[in-house]
């Protein structure tokens, strides 16, 4: 054994007195950082791109259209001779296939998420959880196919008079794909609920389904709600199922079982046609995707001061 | 029975029945992924063959083919990985190893998770103004992978944060007292140890890519494309070419959608096919992800 | 505190009127304490008195947190750096001395990589140089008999106590001045335990020590002089025979005969 201790391998003197080499090392290591940096304003970069592009867009064409039309008018027919720039057609799509997807997703989403966290066994959940996963990593685009030609086919023999296009089996469709997204945060937010909560209720000889609903639902009541906003955006913003099974027609209507345009089937409908650059039609795929992204932002606001209110400190 | 045994009984039944109701509704969730996947067998697997993999789109659905899809999702995934996993990486790695605790990481921080919440569409008309009409970069290979890259961008940089934060800060302390400099332990032992986290994250995001539609058909994808793009090599120096980057693209799932819009039958059964083909990359994509979270997990345990 | 017996000690390093700061709340107060070289000092008393928060002074491992302060010197002999001084590259005070930690905590790599990586860091790559430095440090922490013939088996499949000396030779095999031990045997058998305080006994002959322990035994077994801290103050140092035989602080005397802490 034995090195002496003043024969160490490295340049000690030379590194405290802090010379080049350690210089050189300083400089490399705060180059690189600026990179990483870098590449971390690079999502703010995005932000700044989409926001900028948007309002850019939107406002030359508000300067051609008044808002109060684009708010007020009843027809949406910017590609028509005789134009109508009022958006409220496709606010109603939206809000109606988002409505069905909901009324699917969120009662379906909830049970399977209270089932795996309160009764599944283990090895259920383990096999389970990655099927859910796997729903939600179908591509849209599939989904979009499964609803016309196999939701509405089937519909059609309940409603004989059932359009081709409608509404409701796209609602249906989305909803289905949105369930895994519902179903796994739920989930999350419930099995973090303590179990010491848990065994007061079954102390007080409650069954599994009491405990279930009485106490675990509510403790967990913040991250659901995150659950469900994520849901609605997915909703929201959810765009081949409805473009290829809700039909692409405008209409001011509140009935899903009706075709109708949404805001993102619209988008892709002019994307697919040849229009202009610079033309009012251009725009008002901007000032749609505008009002598309400050509903989305509206309901995450909205979803962020629910989980504030029902945030429970174990 | 007593009346309090009574109402135990009922109790106990009610709870019976909530359970069997759970499980009804998580059968039916996955029955649905099977019936579609069995509708999409039934209408195309008959059309799979080696025809429809290597012929290019037609007027006449039964000469029709994919070539120019699935070479084009390769491409554009090239991009898309090429530009969302380094600036995903070392975003990540800024913020979970070196930003300091202040108001603009914190803006950092909520920006991505804003990002990650932004309807995909969206992402397509922001690539539309800026890549396709600022930028001038047409509607092509680069356009089209940049707009997803830029898509899953937050998604990788939240995946691999996560992967990052596995590893224990008793590991960094180690390497710290040894003399590493802040890269040399992120270099030698942060990346290292949370690659099998990082990589699950990055395939994931990818297939999430690869099935995505709307933001390319804003970008304009063309749907009809007889032709494949320029190859990414050349016979003479330096042997790689990027002329590709430049030239018009279509996509699987783009493809699909053109074939599914269409009213004649003969193209939903082309439609059908290439949807399975499409499902097949996600579903491998995905197995390939548990797979390697399964042994990076059996090769490092904390 | 009493004189030293200067005549065979070397100061290693010193701490004059260190005071240290988490953000706002103040841990040590006034940290005034010398290092011998070649000897063990032992840090010993109340959980929560500081021993683990002086001990990470030592190499600047608090700079790794933001808001952390340091007030006072710590001065490096023989070339008198003050090495909590805020013109002092953490990284070099690193370079120069080393740390074992409570817990043994290998790289997930490879023995080998292990004990080289001090040396990779250092940019030394050529392979007859590393293999030499890791036997070397394997050696002087006891524990090349039990893995040459598996080094490059992975560092996590070792027992604790092996662990342990690996951390020990990893921290060896740069060759630090100065080497910390934060209650290196707090998660080990009494085996393992007995083998690390050899150890302990055995390095002193070429480098200083300073170890924190709970174990007042131990304390006595290994070290040569002592001090007992409380509430973020040193109480008494002084040779660790005077310390466990003959207190001068009640304070002290009461906590090694375990009437408190
Ligand atoms: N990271 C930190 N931030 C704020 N305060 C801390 C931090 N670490 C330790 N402290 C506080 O500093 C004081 C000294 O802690 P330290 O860990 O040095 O004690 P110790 O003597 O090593 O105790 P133990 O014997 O339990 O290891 C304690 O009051 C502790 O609460
Ligand atoms: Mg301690």
């Amino acid at each position: 054994m034995g090195v002496n201790v003043a024969d160490m391998p490295v340049e000690k003197k030379d590194a405290l007195s802090g010379v080049s080499p350690r210089l050189r090392f300083r400089l490399k290591e705060r180059a690189i950082e600026s990179l990483l940096q870098l590449a971390a304003l690079t999502s703010v970069a995005i932000t700044l791109g989409i926001v900028g592009i948007l309002s850019y867009e939107s406002f030359q064409f508000f300067s051609q259209i008044s808002i109060i039309d684009f708010l007020t008018d009843r027809q949406w027919t910017p590609l028509f001779a005789d134009a109508h720039y009022g958006i409220l057609p496709l606010v109603t799509g939206t809000l109606v296939t988002t409505i069905v997807a909901l009324l699917v997703a969120i009662p379906m989403g909830s049970l399977i998420a209270i089932y795996l966290s309160e009764y599944a066994s283990r090895s259920v959940r383990e096999f389970v959880k990655p099927a859910l996963e796997l729903l939600s990593a179908v591509p849209t685009v599939v989904y979009g196919y499964f609803a016309l030609l196999f939701v509405t086919p089937a519909l059609q023999q309940l409603w004989p008079g059932l359009p081709g296009f409608n509404m409701l089996s796209a609602g249906l469709v989305i909803g289905m794909m949105i369930v895994p997204y519902v179903s796994s945060v739920s989930e999350d937010a419930m099995r973090a609920v303590p179990t010491h909560l848990r065994e007061g209720a079954f102390a007080l000889g409650a069954t599994r389904m009491q405990t279930a609903l009485r106490v675990v639902f509510p403790s967990a009541l913040s991250g659901i709600t995150a659950a469900y906003v994520l849901g609605v955006s997915r909703a929201i913003g959810e765009t081949m199922v409805v473009a290829i099974a809700a039909g692409m027609q405008p209409t001011l209507t509140l009935n899903p079982l009706e075709p109708a345009a949404t805001m993102t089937a619209y988008i892709v409908q002019v994307s697919l046609g040849d229009v202009p650059h610079g033309s009012v039609a251009y725009q008002t795929i901007f000032a749609t995707g505008l009002m598309l992204l400050l509903l989305t932002l509206l309901f995450n606001i909205a979803g962020h001061v629910l989980k504030k209110r029902y945030r429970q400190v174990y | 029975m007593t009346p309090i045994q009574q109402k135990i009984a009922r109790r106990k039944a009610l709870d019976r029945f909530f359970a069997f109701e759970g499980l009804m509704v998580m059968t039916a969730a996955l029955l649905v992924l099977l019936v579609l996947v069995g509708q999409l067998m039934f209408d195309g697997l008959s059309r799979l063959s080696w025809q429809f993999l290597t012929s290019f789109p037609s007027r006449f659905p039964a000469q029709a083919g994919i070539v120019s899809a699935w070479v084009g999702t390769i491409l554009v995934m090239l991009v898309t990985a090429m530009a969302a996993i380094p600036l995903g990486v070392g975003a990540a790695i800024y913020l979970e190893e070196y930003a300091p605790k202040n108001w603009a990481t914190e803006l950092i921080e909520i920006n991505i998770a804003n990002l990650a919440g932004v309807p995909s569409i969206v992402y397509g008309l922001m690539a539309l103004g800026l890549l396709v009409y600022q930028f001038r970069l047409g509607q092509s290979f680069l356009t089209a992978g940049l707009t997803l890259g830029m898509l899953i961008l937050p998604m990788v940089i939240i995946a691999t944060r996560e992967a990052i934060l596995a590893v224990p800060p008793y590991v960094r302390e180690a390497a710290y007292a040894l003399g590493a400099t802040k890269w040399q332990t992120v270099r030698d032992h942060v990346v290292p140890y949370s690659m099998g986290g990082m990589l699950t994250g990055m395939i994931l995001a990818l297939s999430r890519a690869v099935g995505e539609t709307a933001p390319l058909i804003t970008v304009g994808a063309l749907s009809f494309i007889a032709f494949l793009p320029h190859p990414p090599w050349q016979d003479n120096f330096p042997y790689v070419s990027f002329q590709w980057l430049f030239d018009p693209f279509t996509v699987m799932p783009i493809q699909m959608f053109n074939w599914v819009s269409r009213p004649q039958e003969e193209f939903h059964v082309n439609a059908a096919a290439a949807g399975l083909i499409l499902l097949a990359m996600t579903v491998v994509m995905n197995a390939v992800a548990i797979v390697i979270r399964a042994r990076f997990r059996k090769r490092i345990h904390w | 505190m009493k004189a030293m017996d200067a005549s065979q000690t070397v100061l290693k390093a010193e701490a004059r009127g260190l005071n240290f700061f988490y953000g706002q709340a103040q841990a040590l107060h006034g940290i005034t304490l010398p290092i011998y070289d070649r000897c063990v000092t032992a840090l010993i008393g109340p959980s929560g008195c500081g021993k683990t928060t002086y001990l990470r002074c030592l190499n600047r491992m608090h700079d790794l947190y933001p808001g952390n302060r340091y007030e006072g010197e710590v001065t490096l002999y023989p070339d008198r750096v003050n090495i909590v001084g805020p013109e002092v590259d953490p990284i070099e005070v690193r370079m120069r001395i080393g740390m074992v930690f409570q817990k043994p905590n290998p790289f997930p790599k490879s023995i080998y990589e292990n004990v080289a990586y001090g040396l990779r860091i250092r940019d030394v790559s050529n392979r007859s140089e590393l293999d030499a430095v890791v036997e070397r440090a394997l050696r002087e922490a006891a524990l090349w008999g039990e893995v040459k013939d598996r080094l490059q088996a992975s560092a996590l499949n070792i027992s604790g106590g092996q662990q342990q000396r690996l951390c020990i030779a990893r921290a060896l095999a740069t060759s630090p001045e100065l080497l910390l031990f934060d209650e290196p045997t707090s998660a080990l058998d009494p085996t393992a335990t007995s083998r690390i305080e050899e150890l302990v006994t055995e390095l002193k002959q070429k480098v200083a020590i300073v170890i924190v322990t709970h174990n007042m035994q131990q304390a006595a077994r290994v070290s040569d002089y002592t001090a007992f801290m409380y509430e973020g103050r040193v109480v008494e140092y002084d040779r660790t025979e005077t310390i466990f035989t003959n207190p001068t602080v009640k304070l002290t005397e009461e906590y090694i005969t375990g009437r408190f802490g």
